[in-house]
């Protein structure tokens, strides 16, 4: 059985069944239904890769009827920069976490280990990359002539990505603003658990991704 | 973000005014909500029958004139998509609302503003999708919509651009909400009460949560795609660029299946708070309801093909999804016969809830009877399509779900407005109703099996019909009459029925042990709850002697404000009783707006305003985003 | 009946030197995947299921340490695999149902 604290005369905790932030548990069901979203995704995009009946193709070169040549159109030099970059930033949003969890505590006072607003400015920096990267990607694959009323592949893959792309893009939205208020009136310890719902979005889209690169960019 | 869960509380509570079009326009409060959604979703109720209605006399005789084809394939597909999405989904989200809470032992559910959003979503949503039927515009496409059939080459008029985004919307308001139960269920519940006291209305309705934010994707991602191919182009369903005719129908189905079972577990869950109430017996085999619902959700998932027997999927296909089919008919079985063990040597009191409980069992019995023979994939080749399966549903559907959901109506009617409905129409309401049914569904089986299509909007003369079908339509008449004397009940009772006592029934969960209606605050103080039928071990120890219990003194009550389960009379308002309630807003009222016009702005681009359509989606996403900004930044309370 | 106290202030966290370790075997991992990719193993049977697991794995680490499943009330793991296994599930099942995939 979970406690709620004795009332103060300007407080007041809610009891709660479990113990835990009403929040954090919405946030995980939101998570599980999340990943029947991409799944769904994710099975069109296996299920149409291959039958696309005309070009550009992921991972072959394609020879218009009309003779113009257009080369495997997936970068994957590039799109494993961005994965690492994506990895990278959740890194940093555990150590933002970790930041506002132990401000004021011995070994992250006054050291980098406990800047919660460097660390929360480096993952949406990074998010943003990751974001920079998918505009690059997908302004020159329009340039290569995909786009996404092309063929199967070009409405999959960018529905797909783009669907992931706008998750991210919330959750850089979602960083700045508690990075915005880090700067305003600073993040505590008891703001952690927003900081925490911020860090399982952010994480699980990093996850999604993870899912897609092998799936769309590595395997054939 | 200020809405931090010790954030403080404004000493001074304004009391919220308590009357009036402002506050239920502003409510965060769950009894309203719910009391909003049930008045929204009986008026839907009453649409989806008149459009039935003109279906049923479209098709009386053969070669009918009544209407168009055209306005006939409207006809059909609002009738469904009403009673779907607008009727039968909404009068059960009417009882997760008013419900769930008291029966836990809570003051509202985890997020109440999110709760209102729920339901304007609804509203908004319900409008945007019947209003156009006003205009000859309504969706035609079935209320399955199958692609490529609606993709904008066959279906080139705005009808399909108004249900692809009108179920989109409603998705929305059901997602939102499932999200606020799954948590209130988990983290509101009252001490003691774990999740296997919990009331199996309140169990079933955990169940159906999950299933919908599990069985929503799917058809958010089939609607995605099918909006991108008729505004932008995309190949989704598009045959000529290789598309596959089926992955519509599967995307479909992964979302249709599971949602039978939402439609149908809340009806369950209030046939099993009616019978034990009406038998003087706790429920027979709490254990094995709660393990069977849960079987049915789970298996839900994994039965959806068994809707597309007849479309080639393959030998092995057809088995798994029949054996699958045929696994899922146990644990509903089984349910069936825990309900008549409850009613057995019970003391059987026949009030009109009781009535309709009873007639939920049976009825759906039939339904399922009919189910089980589809499940077979070769015997399904020949009902597929045809009026058997219509039979079939709205056995399960009106003898099932409708006839639950009227037994709850009857059952907590009293609790919601302090009055009771008059057993006298009440009789006749059930009577009525029940023939009706049967007069008009039963014919169906014979009318089917014999080769009757569905969605054919007349069919010529010596077939064999003409009779099942004249039946069919003179029971609709019934179920008119009976509609009218339900309506006619229900508003008469508001203020006139015979005022009713807490404990209205004489039933053993906590609802029972507030006033009647109950004050805005639920429970002046939170009790502790010492097994399946709190109110009972209260009031009437000797039926609840053989459950397991716990007494007050082996829990460590630890909070403050905590006490042992007994019937509240207190009268006093929460500010008196210094229970911080939280704020009116309409903000969820303008985030619901501003994602409907999002919406309805991208219909202009079918009519060639691009700029307009621009200029719409742009103003509805703004409203959005600045509402949902102002709603996330001010306190809850 | 115990008192628990809120979750955060009991349970163990991931250190500074765990996530480290984590970041380090992400960014492996993924160097091996794209590695491989270029080798002639990419034309093996094996090169689907090897990447498969790899990616299962970082997919399985991200999830246990820094969205820490592993550390936390064990309602977030319900909460979790439940919906993981129904949509693992669905996209077997329309694999195979598409024929992308035979049993």
């Amino acid at each position: 059985m979970a406690t709620a604290s004795a009332d103060h005369a300007h407080e007041h905790v809610h009891y709660t069944t479990t113990g835990l932030d009403h929040r954090k548990i919405a946030i995980w069901a939101f998570i599980g239904s999340e990943c029947m979203l991409f799944a769904s995704l994710i099975s069109t995009y296996l299920i149409y890769k291959g039958r696309s009946i005309v070009g550009p193709f992921p991972h072959e070169a394609w020879t218009s009827p009309s003779g113009q040549k257009f080369n495997a159109i997936l970068n994957i030099p590039v799109t494993s920069m961005s994965t690492f970059v994506l990895l990278m930033s959740s890194l940093a949003m555990v150590l933002a976490l970790a930041a506002v969890e132990n401000r004021g505590k011995p070994g992250y006072v006054g050291t980098a280990l406990g800047n919660s607003k460097l660390w929360l400015a480096a993952t949406a920096l990074l998010g943003a990359t990751f974001l920079g990267f998918q505009a690059f990607e997908f302004t020159s694959f329009v340039h290569e002539g995909l786009t996404i009323k092309t063929n199967l592949f070009g409405s999959s893959f960018f529905t797909l990505t783009g669907f992931h792309g706008a998750h991210v893009t919330v959750g850089v939205l979602w960083l700045l603003t508690l990075l915005a208020i880090d700067f305003k009136r600073g993040l505590t310890p008891k703001d952690a658990l927003i900081v925490d719902i911020c860090a399982l979005y952010w994480h699980f889209v990093d996850v999604v991704w993870i899912a897609i690169f092998t799936l769309v960019y590595l395997i054939k | 973000m200020a809405t931090i869960a010790a954030s403080p509380t404004h000493a001074g509570n304004h009391a919220a005014s308590e009357t009036g079009l402002w506050s239920w326009i502003s409510t965060v409060d769950h009894k309203r909500i719910g009391t909003l959604y049930l008045f929204t979703a009986l008026f839907f109720f009453l649409f989806g029958g008149l459009e039935a209605f003109v279906i049923r006399l479209q098709l009386a005789q053969p070669n009918g004139h009544v209407v168009s084809a055209e306005f006939y394939n409207q006809l059909f597909t609002m009738h469904g998509t009403t009673m779907v999405f607008l009727a039968v989904m909404p009068l059960s989200a009417a009882f997760f609302n008013y419900l769930i809470p008291l029966q836990i032992g809570a003051r509202d559910v985890a997020f109440p503003r999110l709760n209102a959003f729920s339901y304007w979503v609804y509203l908004l949503g319900g409008i945007f999708i019947t209003v156009p039927i006003f205009f000859g515009l309504a969706p035609n496409g079935g209320w399955f919509g199958y692609a490529p059939l609606t993709t904008i080459q066959f279906s080139g008029g705005l009808n399909i651009d108004f249900w692809v985004m009108g179920l989109q919307i409603l998705g929305i308001s059901s997602l939102a909400a499932a999200f606020n139960f799954i948590t209130t269920i988990i983290n509101m519940r009252a001490p003691g009460m774990t999740l296997m006291r919990m009331p199996m209305f309140t169990w079933m309705s955990f169940i159906v949560q999950f299933l919908l934010v599990l069985a929503f994707p799917p058809i958010t991602i089939a609607l995605v795609f099918l909006l991108f191919d008729r505004f932008f182009g995309t190949q989704f369903y598009a045959i000529a660029a290789g598309a596959d005719p089926l992955l519509w129908q599967h995307l479909f189905w992964v979302f249709g299946h599971p949602e039978v079972y939402i439609l149908i577990l809340p009806a369950f869950g209030l046939v099993s708070e009616i019978l034990p109430t009406f038998s003087k017996k706790p429920l027979f085999g709490y254990h094995v309801m709660v393990y069977s619902g849960i079987m049915i959700g789970f298996l839900g998932f994994g039965v959806w093909a068994h809707h597309m027997f007849a479309v080639g999927m393959g030998a092995t296909a057809d088995a798994i999804f029949s054996m699958a089919t045929m696994l899922i008919a146990i644990p509903t079985g089984v349910k069936i016969f825990n309900w008549i063990a409850t009613m057995w040597a019970g003391e059987v009191r026949f009030t009109t809830p009781m009535k309709f409980a009873i007639g939920l069992v049976a009825l759906f019995t039939i339904g399922g009877i009919s189910g089980v023979m589809h499940s077979s994939a070769p015997a399904d080749t020949q009902q597929t399509d045809t009026y058997f399966i219509v039979a079939h549903f709205h056995y399960v559907l009106f003898g099932g779900s409708i006839m639950g959901i009227f037994g709850g109506i009857y059952h907590y009617f009293p609790k919601m407005f302090g009055r009771y409905m008059s057993e006298k129409l009440g009789t006749w309401h059930f009577w009525l109703n029940f023939v009706g049914m049967n007069l008009t569904f039963f014919p169906m089986h014979f009318s089917g099996l014999l080769g009757m299509p569905r969605r054919i909007y007349t069919y010529d003369a010596g077939q064999g019909w003409e009779k099942f079908n004249m039946a069919s339509t003179i029971g609709t008449v019934l179920l008119v009459i009976a509609t009218f004397v339900f309506v006619v009940n229900f508003l008469k009772s508001r203020k006139g029925g015979t005022p009713a006592p807490n404990d209205a029934w004489g039933a053993g969960t906590l609802e029972w042990s507030i006033p009647s209606p109950p004050p805005d605050y639920n429970f002046a103080e939170i009790p502790v709850v010492t097994s399946r039928y709190p109110l009972w071990d209260v009031k009437h120890p000797e039926m609840t002697a053989d459950l397991a219990h716990s007494g007050p003194d082996a829990m460590t009550i630890t909070d403050a404000h905590a006490t042992p389960v007994h019937e509240e009379t207190s009268r006093k308002t929460a500010a008196e009783l210094g229970i911080p309630m939280p704020f009116p807003t309409v903000k969820p009222l303008f985030t619901a707006l501003g994602i409907v016009i999002m919406f309805a702005g991208l219909l202009f681009m079918h009519l060639d305003k691009f700029a307009l359509a621009m200029t719409i989606t742009i103003g509805g996403a703004s409203l959005m985003v600045g509402s949902l900004y102002a709603w996330l930044t001010s306190p809850l309370e | 009946m115990t008192d628990h106290h809120h979750a955060d202030h009991e349970h163990e966290h991931p250190t500074w030197t765990q996530y480290k370790w984590v970041a380090i075997v992400l960014t492996a991992i993924t160097a091996v995947e794209v590695w491989i990719y270029y080798t002639p193993f990419k034309d093996s049977p094996l090169f689907v299921p090897v990447l498969l697991i790899m990616s299962a794995v970082k997919f399985a680490i991200v999830v246990l340490f820094y969205m820490h499943l592993k550390y936390d009330h064990k309602l977030f793991k319900a909460l979790f695999t439940g919906p993981l296994i129904i949509a693992m599930c669905t996209i077997m099942a329309l694999l195979f149902l598409f024929k992308k995939l035979s049993i």
